[in-house]
Formats: C-alpha cells, sequence, structure tokens
C-alpha cells in the first residue's frame, strides 16, 4: 500500500477540477478577466500537481515530453498564423494590416472578428504557455532522482 | 532603383514591415519541430534569405515613398504599435539580414562540430528567436515594443552561447554574467521607458518627440534619459559596461560570435541613436552636453584602453572582443560629435565594422574548425596549413587597423574629417594611438599565423587542410567587401550620410 | 520635505526595493541568491509601472455592462479591449467590479462617465513579468549546468576553478 494513498485520492479528485478552472479562465479570457497566460500556467499545475503525486515518470508517460515540445511551437504558430491569415482575408475588401482581427469575420458592426482573433490568439498563448511550463518543470525536476518511498 | 522596391508582388511588399518580423518568429517555431539539424539549417538559411530580400524591398520603398508607418492590427498609432521604417533603420535592417544570410550559410559545418547532434534543431530554433528579436528592436516605432524585442533577442542570446560550453565550460559562467548584466540593463532601459511614460502619457516615439518638444523636459524625462542611456549602454557594450563582452564572444560557439559580434552590439548601439535623437532632440541641453562629456570622452578613453586591453590577450577570441569595445568607442566618438557628419562617420564605422569583425571570427571558427585552435600561440603557422582562411583573416585584420585600401580607412578617414570639423585635436590623437594600438595587436596574430612555422606532429609538419567550402564562401565575401566597399565606398557612405540626416533633420 | 514624501509615498517601497535587489545582486557570490536579488529588482520596476496606472478615484478598468449592447456600443469599444487585457493583471479588482454593476441602457454612454484607472501599464507589465520569468528560467538553468559542470554555485569557488585550469597560460 503505497504511503501517499490520501494524497493520491485527492489529488485524483483535484486535478480534473484544476483543469476545469484552466479552460474556465480561458474562454472567459475574451471579454473578461482571464486569458491564455493564467489559463496555461493552471493546466500546467495540473500536470505539475500529478507530477509531484505520481512521480515525473508517470507525469512523461502522461504528457511526453515531445509533446511538450511541439505544442509549444504549435502555440506560436497558431498565434502568428492567426496574423498571417488577416493579411489574406481581406475582409471589406480593403488591404488590412498584421494580426488585424476584423478580416476574420464579414460582421464590422459588431466586431465578430475581433471576438474570433482574440479567441483563436488565445488559444495559441494557452498552448504555448502551458507547454512551455511544463517545458521548465520537466527540465529542472529531470535533473535530480525522484525521493524514494523509504524517506516519506 | 525603383527595381528595388517593385521585385516583390505588391501584396507582399505592402506587409513588408511586418513579415520581416513575423518570418524569423515562425520558422523558428517551424525549425524547433525539425528532426535534426540539417533540416532546420535548411529552415534558417531559407529565413535568412528571405529577410535579406524584404530588407532590400524596404530601402527601394523607403527610398521611393519615404518614411513607411505600418499600423499592427490597424491601430492607429499613437495608440497602437507601429512599426515605423526610415533611412536609419533600413541600413540597420540591411546589415543584420545581409550578415544574418552570410552567418547562416556559414553555420552548418561550424554547428555541427560544436553542438551536440540532438540539441541543433533547437540551435536554430534559439537562433531565429534571436534574430527576430533584433529585427524587431530594429523596425519598431514603440518604445515598450523595443524593450520586449530587445529581451527576447537577448535571452536566446544568453541561451546560444550558454550552447559553447560543449567546447568549454566557461561558455556557462560567461553566459550567466552576461544574463545578469544584461536583465540590469533590460530593467534600467524599461525604467526609463515607464519615466518617459510618465512625462508624455504616450509610448509611440514619434509621439513622444512631439510632446517633448511641446512641452519641455523635466526632472522625470532626464531621468528617463540617465535610466535609457546607461540601460542601453550595457546591451551595446559601451565602454565601462563592457565586462560582459569579452568572456560571452571567447566561449560561444564560433557561429554565434561571428553572427554577435557584427549585429547584436550595433542594433543596441542604433536603439541608443534612436533614443537619443528621435525621442530626446540632440538640440536639448542635456542631451548636447551628454554628447560632448559623456559619448565623446568615454569612447575616446575607451578608444585607448579597451585597445590596450586587447593588446594583452592570449585568446585570439578575446583579443578581438576587446577590439570590438575599442570600435564602439569609435562609434559613440562619432555620435558624440553631435553633427551629421560625426553620426554618419559612427554609423558608416558601425556598417564597416560588422564586416570586419564578421570576417574575423568567420576566420578563427576556421582555424577552430579545422585545427581546435583558439590561443594565438596556437595559430602559429596558419599561413601555410590554412592559406585561404589565412587571407581572409589579414585582409579584415588589416581593415580593423584602418589600413588604405580597405573599409577601416575610409571610415576613419571620415572620422577624422569629422573630428577636425568640430576642432577635436584630441580626438584625433586618440584616433591614431588608438590604431596603433590596433596595429599591436592585429600584428601579433599576424605574426603568429605568417611567420612561426607550423607545430610539428610525430616530426612532420602539419599538413595543409582547406576549410569546407560553406566556410570559405561567406568568409571571402565578407573579406572581399572589406576591399570592394573602399573602392566603391558611395553606396555605404550614402547609406550612412542619408540615415544620419533621416535622424537629425526630422522629428 | 515631508510633505513631498507624503505626495510621493508608492515610490519609496519601490526605491527601497530596487537597491535591496541592486545590492543581493552585486554583493552576493551565490548564484542562485544573485538570480534572487534580479527577480526583487525586477519586480520593483513592476510596481512603478502599476502605481503610476493609479488613476484617484478611478473604477477598474472594465466595461460593466458587456451584455446590455451585444456589439459592445460604439464609442466604448476602445475601453472594452482594454479592459480585455488589463483583466490579466487586474483578476481579484475585476470581480469586484462586477458585483457593482449598475443597471445602465447604453454601456458606450456610461463609460464616458465613469472615471477609469489607466489599463496600459498592466498590460506591459503583463509582458515584462513573463520576460522576467523567461530570464529567471534560463538563469536557473545555466546555474543547474554550473553546478553539473563545476561542482559549486559559488563565485569565488567558480573563479579558482577557472584559474586553475588556465594556470598554463600567461595570463
Amino acid at each position: 500500500m503505497s504511503p501517499h494513498l490520501i494524497l493520491q485520492v485527492v489529488a485524483k479528485l483535484l486535478i480534473p477540477l484544476i483543469v476545469i478552472f484552466g479552460f474556465y479562465v480561458q474562454f472567459h479570457g475574451e471579454y473578461g478577466p482571464g486569458g491564455g497566460f493564467q489559463a496555461g500556467v493552471i493546466i500546467a499545475v495540473a500536470v505539475i500537481l500529478y507530477a509531484l503525486i505520481f512521480g515525473i515518470e508517470a507525469a512523461r508517460r502522461t504528457v511526453p515530453p515531445v509533446v511538450v515540445r511541439f505544442g509549444a511551437a504549435l502555440g506560436v504558430l497558431i498565434f502568428a498564423g492567426v496574423g498571417v491569415a488577416t493579411l489574406f482575408m481581406n475582409g471589406a475588401g480593403e488591404p488590412l494590416n498584421y494580426l488585424d482581427y476584423d478580416a476574420l469575420h464579414p460582421d464590422q458592426g459588431h466586431h465578430t472578428g475581433q471576438h474570433y482573433g482574440i479567441i483563436l490568439i488565445e488559444i495559441g498563448v494557452l498552448t504555448t504557455v502551458s507547454s512551455v511550463m511544463l517545458a521548465i518543470f520537466y527540465a529542472f525536476a529531470g535533473r535530480v532522482p525522484d525521493i524514494p518511498d523509504e524517506e516519506w | 532603383m525603383q527595381f528595388l522596391a517593385d521585385f516583390l508582388p505588391a501584396g507582399i511588399a505592402m506587409h513588408a514591415p511586418a513579415l520581416i518580423v513575423v518570418i524569423p518568429l515562425i520558422t523558428a517555431a517551424l525549425a524547433a519541430l525539425m528532426p535534426n539539424g540539417r533540416v532546420a539549417w535548411i529552415v534558417a538559411l531559407i529565413t535568412a534569405a528571405a529577410v535579406a530580400l524584404l530588407s532590400l524591398n524596404l530601402l527601394g520603398q523607403v527610398m521611393n515613398e519615404g518614411v513607411i508607418s505600418y499600423h499592427m492590427g490597424g491601430w492607429a498609432p499613437p495608440l497602437g504599435i507601429e512599426y515605423r521604417v526610415d533611412m536609419l533603420n533600413v541600413a540597420l535592417l540591411l546589415l543584420v539580414g545581409f550578415v544574418g544570410l552570410l552567418c547562416v550559410f556559414y553555420a552548418l559545418p561550424s554547428v555541427a562540430d560544436e553542438i551536440a547532434e540532438n540539441k541543433q534543431a533547437l540551435f536554430y530554433s534559439a537562433f531565429l528567436v534571436c534574430f527576430a528579436g533584433l529585427l524587431g528592436v530594429t523596425i519598431t516605432g514603440d518604445a515598450f515594443n523595443v524593450f520586449v524585442f530587445l529581451e527576447i533577442s537577448s535571452i536566446s542570446t544568453y541561451v546560444l552561447i550558454a550552447m559553447g560550453a560543449g567546447k568549454d565550460r566557461r561558455a556557462l559562467t560567461a553566459s550567466y554574467n552576461y544574463l545578469i548584466l544584461g536583465t540590469i540593463g533590460a530593467t534600467f532601459f524599461v525604467i526609463g521607458v515607464g519615466f518617459l511614460y510618465m512625462a508624455t502619457g504616450t509610448l509611440n516615439m514619434a509621439d513622444m518627440a512631439a510632446i517633448l518638444e511641446a512641452n519641455g523636459h523635466n526632472r522625470v524625462s532626464q531621468a528617463a534619459f540617465a535610466f535609457i542611456v546607461v540601460g542601453l549602454g550595457l546591451k551595446a557594450a559601451m565602454f565601462p559596461l563592457h565586462v560582459w563582452l569579452p568572456n560571452a564572444y571567447a566561449f560561444a560557439p564560433n557561429f554565434v560570435t561571428a553572427f554577435l559580434a557584427s549585429t547584436a552590439t550595433k542594433v543596441a548601439f542604433y536603439a541608443l541613436i534612436r533614443f537619443l535623437f528621435s525621442v530626446f532632440h540632440p538640440d536639448v541641453s542635456f542631451v548636447e552636453m551628454s554628447f560632448v562629456w559623456l559619448f565623446a570622452v568615454v569612447g575616446t578613453i575607451a578608444m585607448v584602453v579597451a585597445s590596450l586591453q586587447a593588446v594583452f590577450q592570449t585568446d585570439a577570441r578575446r583579443l578581438l572582443a576587446y577590439s570590438s569595445v575599442a570600435q564602439v568607442g569609435y562609434m559613440m566618438l562619432g555620435l558624440g560629435m553631435g553633427t551629421a557628419s560625426g553620426l554618419s562617420a559612427g554609423l558608416l564605422h558601425l556598417m564597416n565594422h560588422a564586416l570586419m569583425k564578421g570576417a574575423l571570427f568567420m576566420a578563427l571558427g576556421a582555424f577552430a574548425l579545422n585545427f581546435g585552435v583558439r590561443r594565438i600561440k596556437d595559430l602559429a603557422g596558419m599561413g601555410k596549413t590554412m592559406p585561404a582562411s589565412a587571407m581572409a583573416f589579414t585582409i579584415a585584420g588589416l581593415s580593423l587597423v584602418g589600413v588604405p585600401l580597405t573599409v577601416g580607412f575610409t571610415s576613419k578617414w571620415y572620422l577624422v574629417t569629422a573630428a577636425l570639423e568640430r576642432g577635436w585635436w584630441w580626438a584625433v590623437a586618440a584616433l591614431m594611438l588608438s590604431s596603433l594600438l590596433a596595429l599591436a595587436y592585429v600584428a601579433r596574430l599576424l605574426s603568429a599565423i605568417w611567420m612561426d612555422s607550423p607545430p610539428t606532429h610525430h616530426g612532420e609538419l602539419t599538413q595543409r587542410r582547406l576549410a569546407p567550402w560553406m566556410v570559405l564562401v561567406p568568409m571571402s565575401i565578407l573579406a572581399l567587401a572589406n576591399i570592394y566597399f573602399f573602392f566603391h565606398a558611395d553606396p555605404l557612405v550614402w547609406l550612412a550620410r542619408s540615415a544620419a540626416e533621416a535622424v537629425m533633420g526630422g522629428s | 520635505m515631508l510633505e513631498i514624501l507624503a505626495e510621493r509615498f508608492n515610490y519609496i517601497p519601490i526605491i527601497i526595493l530596487m537597491m535591496i535587489g541592486l545590492y543581493v545582486v552585486i554583493a552576493t557570490g551565490n548564484l542562485v541568491k544573485r538570480l534572487v536579488g534580479l527577480s526583487i529588482f525586477q519586480t520593483s520596476v513592476f510596481l512603478l509601472y502599476i502605481t503610476i496606472g493609479k488613476v484617484f478615484g478611478g473604477a477598474p478598468p472594465i466595461l460593466e455592462d458587456y451584455k446590455a449592447d451585444d456589439g459592445y456600443g460604439h464609442g466604448g469599444e476602445g475601453e472594452a479591449y482594454g479592459a480585455a487585457e488589463a483583466g490579466h493583471a487586474a483578476e481579484t479588482a475585476a470581480g469586484h467590479g462586477a458585483d457593482q454593476a449598475a443597471p445602465a441602457a447604453d454601456a458606450a454612454h456610461q463609460a464616458a462617465e465613469v472615471l477609469y484607472s489607466n489599463p496600459l501599464p498592466h498590460v506591459l507589465i503583463l509582458t515584462a513579468i513573463v520576460v522576467g520569468v523567461a530570464t529567471l528560467a534560463v538563469g536557473l538553468a545555466l546555474v543547474v549546468r554550473i553546478r553539473e559542470a563545476y561542482g559549486t554555485i559559488e563565485d569565488d569557488a567558480l573563479n579558482t576553478a577557472d584559474y586553475s585550469l588556465e594556470s598554463g597560460s600567461a595570463e
């Protein structure tokens, strides 16, 4: 029987809640306080908590470092890609500039394009921030061996 | 020169100011995903070529239409972020673009030798981030944006320098010290920008200049000036703030040293010029005083003292690094004259210095690649074992001294002329003294290369070993440029002069 | 004198923190402690920016009735986007502001009347914090590598180790 039983049970309860809260902050960010930075950190925290309780190896199996590296690059690509997309989608006929969200939707009166733009950008930010936070954690935590169970 | 503005399709040319920063950022993410270093290198090469083309195109646009103002996200300045391109920016963009292209071309054999195979893709990714940051500092017209891009380039630079640890663990401490000092510099800069924001309520540089001119200066803007000068001075390795530079250049991978020596400090120096001339006006009394009593005086001291320090180095790259500090002194002197001719001479020296140092560090990299040498006494006999690289090194070295028939002579000539215009005889004397010291340290290198005999190996002289052609080509281009631009000095002189006029005349 | 200090009281803790941070960076020989000092120094600058964004009597810069008008109104759109971004830095303040939401018909009209704090410094500092985190991460990674390479993170010991490496040369 594992000496961390209570911790493990509590963590299993908490981790889904943390992730849900992270997504709440994420999708709230377009018209209220919140956004990709905070959400990214919160979601990364869920994985870090998992790594603390179940060990770094288990976390590495769940979210492999390759995925982390891919995610960090993918987020940047989403962010920059939205900007590049606006260059090619000349919304109301007139040429628009880099990251001009108005290009994303023809409805100028209600600024729907701006909503779309912010949501897309925030998804990119979320991906990169959570990946980079995990990458930093893996880089540091992977350097020292786990505390053996006998020392608890 | 119409073709310069027209060779790209209008849709791309219109967005060139944004694309020149965005393309390296996107490809940096792509390079990180590449399976091995070779593919990542191809991505980096394509990026650098695209950036060089875009910078040429921007030159054509600026020549035809004057200052370009690009509104990020369609938000008009002063509220939105503006990318603003005038002759001064374009000169720096061309420099970073083309030197960057040559350096990337040079990178493949050098990086393959120095960086572990599984880290090469990420290495190129970090390089591209640094590249994007430098271009961003150059092109943006927003004061806080300068800070962000400055830190983007700096943080990736720390990583790039630390990658030299595979060869010499001192790269780690060098990178750490640069990180501490670089961050203090960036934080000083951001304090200065904060004070400027307090004084003007805007972050757009052109808008700041207009408000400062209308409202006059007060204690807050003076404090901002001091913080910005110290902060950017740290990044540009201005003389008393240069302690991070020698070790960083000496222990970084060769490709990184060649790239940084010819671009990074130059871009920080550009940012300084931009703030001194475009945001603060050189006619304002405290700015004018800082020119004479700070930049000219400290620049003169740097020219002499750093050259003296260079003479006594044992490590070849560290010697050249101290020489770089001295060359920044020349630029400071040119800037400190506060006249259009002085500033253009300083800018000319900035560009010429990039040509010389690029070639010198590339040649040292070639020596290190073939024989693994870095100390001056180990360069013995390189003239016989690696004649082509040694020739390139010699040409660039003579250019560093300022021997006629090289660009070094051209820019020192213009500096002397500008100093005489102001009647600064002491500056001319210091220039001569510093050139003599440069002769001394370059002679140490050249005598080891040409006079000493190659080391013997089991009783036989070391065999001649040619550097890979990918190393030779960019190195020769830079070395020959040192001669070419002496005979055809007009393009560079014109570029430097119109850049100086762009900031002196306007704003 | 006292009056001058009282008027500028927000700068006093900032200056104290700034000096503590710089002093730690200079005085300590431990590489990790030096990074701690650097972080304190940077944090003082964040505070500087945030305090200059405060407008006396100003409400949190969040548009209260974003649902009253589907399109954010027309005059108030600038504030709305400022609000979305400022929200990053002012989360707690925002919850407070939402509680007080008054039923007003025209959000844009209201926006013109309410005095808001300046959200821009917060946005800037959000960026600066990210830069600071990145710097700290790179710095700590370097310290880890330095410890692996040298077995110490004390400046003096590092200098000695490098000096013994070079003792053969004339330097």
